[in-house]
């Protein structure tokens, strides 16, 4: 399969202003390919750039130099330097993200906050509210929390919800940023099942997993980040 | 859509020797939210009147796109098509509801007299418009006919809510729309706002001084800093990743709770 996401050349640093304009480099001339089916595990010590990187993917850090090409639509688009308005199309229909953390809009009950996404790229309520339900029954989420907002939900209870919200749309590239790291090793179980269908069903994936069971459960292949002038 | 809705083009705007907001230019596209943050004095609600109309700049122009007139400039409209575009196209939300609102009128009049303003005659009609609008804005269908001055705060801000949206615009400004509110009635008025918006597919500009109401609300970002627009991006990405020393002492200054 040829890549559906292609970087080169990719470059970030952090400026702290606060420090007086200190320049943090930590990528620096990156370089990957993911084609569907594949999923690229993202590996090296803590700091060594990881998150950066995927964050770089998904348009939320804005890198200085280099490329990130997406297929989207049957086109390639640039996303460095892209209008916001094609981020925000490109993540609407094919670059799904999901973190560590749900970020809660208060008083939206978690079935709506799952459904959302599903209902930005069109699809009816009955069937995103459906399709919603369906994901918080495998990811194990009580039905009696489904009319609640996740607020008040458990870390773990959360994650899933989030994974939940960050899966329901059939988004051709994925980037995971710790999909299991608050889980118990059932919930885990259930959500590599969900990254692997989806890795399975032909989507391209990149994350990060700092626990080696599920790494060796998705990856397809290892990418090691390492800071500028650290030896891989 | 191939044009932007409204498209700011330089606006300046000076008060004597004092330069409120200079150079500013962006496109608004339809479905956008788009946020304007900065500190107090920082030249934002300056610029939004000049957008809205409300102030005429010394400098520069602002186009929008009309639903079926094509694309005007907005300062160069005579007061009364100026008027009527601010009535039908435009809403505006004031951070005191008590501009935006006739204090000495019943709820459902409030609602009702931006109808009448477009047209509407049938009193059954706009009387259960102006219903519908008072349950869309979680405001109880037994306070209609009390006057906004018997209404708290938070009540008075989904007034003047469901009283700009009543007539369908196309583009809303809102200026601190949640300022001066207990967290908690913050809360459900993002919330609400969150909704509307999605649901009306509103373009907005929305001022604010918050940069967690910023980021509920908005797609984008400009900060603002003593008149001028010294960033800009996709929201998520002007508070995770901000560039400009001022925006970088901005994100650090949230405190965390």
């Amino acid at each position: 399969m040829s890549p559906v996401l292609r970087v080169s050349g990719l470059a970030k640093s952090f400026v702290m202003h606060a420090q007086g304009g200190l320049e943090l480099p930590v990528l620096q001339d990156v370089a990957l390919d993911v084609a569907p089916g594949e999923c690229l595990a993202l590996v090296g010590p803590s700091g060594a750039g990881k998150s950066t990187l995927l964050r770089s993917l998904y348009g939320n850090y804005r890198p200085q130099a280099g490329s990130i090409r997406v297929r989207h639509k049957d086109e390639w688009v640039e996303l460095v330097d892209a209008e916001p308005r094609l981020t925000l199309e490109v993540r609407r229909q094919t670059i799904g993200f999901v973190s560590q953390f749900l970020r809660v809009i208060p008083r939206v009950a978690t079935v709506d906050v799952v459904a959302e996404p599903m209902l930005r790229r069109g699809a009816s309520p009955e069937e995103a509210r459906r399709h919603a339900e369906f994901l918080l029954g495998v990811l194990g989420i009580p039905e009696r929390l489904w009319s609640l907002p996740p607020a008040t939900f458990s870390g773990g209870e959360q994650q899933r919800v989030n994974i939940a919200r960050s899966l329901i749309s059939d988004y051709p590239i994925l980037l995971l940023d710790e999909p299991t790291a608050s889980l118990d090793v059932a919930n885990r179980d259930g959500v590599i099942d969900l990254i692997r269908d989806r890795r399975e069903s032909g989507a391209a994936i990149v994350g990060i997993f700092h626990d080696v069971a599920v790494r060796d459960a998705l990856a397809t292949r290892l990418h090691t980040v390492a800071l500028p002038g650290v030896r891989a | 859509m191939t044009k932007p809705l409204l498209s700011a083009q330089g606006i300046t705007k000076r008060f004597g020797d004092r330069v409120a907001c200079r150079g500013v230019s962006f496109d608004l596209w339809p479905g956008e939210v788009l946020g304007i943050v900065g500190e107090s004095g920082s030249g934002k609600t300056t610029l939004l009147n000049c957008l809205a109309g409300r102030l005429v700049p010394d400098e520069g122009a602002v186009l929008y796109e009309t639903a079926s007139a094509g694309t005007v400039d907005v300062h160069r409209l005579s007061e009364a098509r100026r008027r009527l575009l601010a009535r039908t196209e435009w809403g505006f939300v004031n951070q005191d509801a008590r501009e935006g609102l006739r204090m000495g009128v019943s709820a459902g009049a409030n609602i009702g007299e931006r109808l009448m303003a477009i047209g509407a005659r049938h009193y059954g009609d706009i009387r259960r418009t102006a219903s519908d609008w008072m349950q869309r804005v979680e405001l109880g269908l037994d306070r209609i006919d009390d006057r906004p001055t018997a209404y708290s705060g938070g009540m008075r801000q989904r007034l003047q809510i469901a009283r700009n949206l009543v007539s369908n615009p196309r583009l809303v400004f809102m200026d601190e729309p949640t300022g001066g509110l207990d967290v908690s009635v913050q809360a459900r008025l993002l919330d609400l706002l969150r909704g509307l918006v999605d649901r009306f597919h509103l373009s907005a500009v929305l001022v604010t001084h918050d940069l967690g109401v910023a980021r509920l609300l908005t797609h984008r970002l400009m900060v603002m800093q003593g008149g001028e627009v010294i960033e800009a991006g996709l929201t998520d990405q002007v508070l995770d990743d901000p560039q400009h020393a001022y925006t970088q002492m901005l994100v650090a200054s949230i405190l965390p709770v």
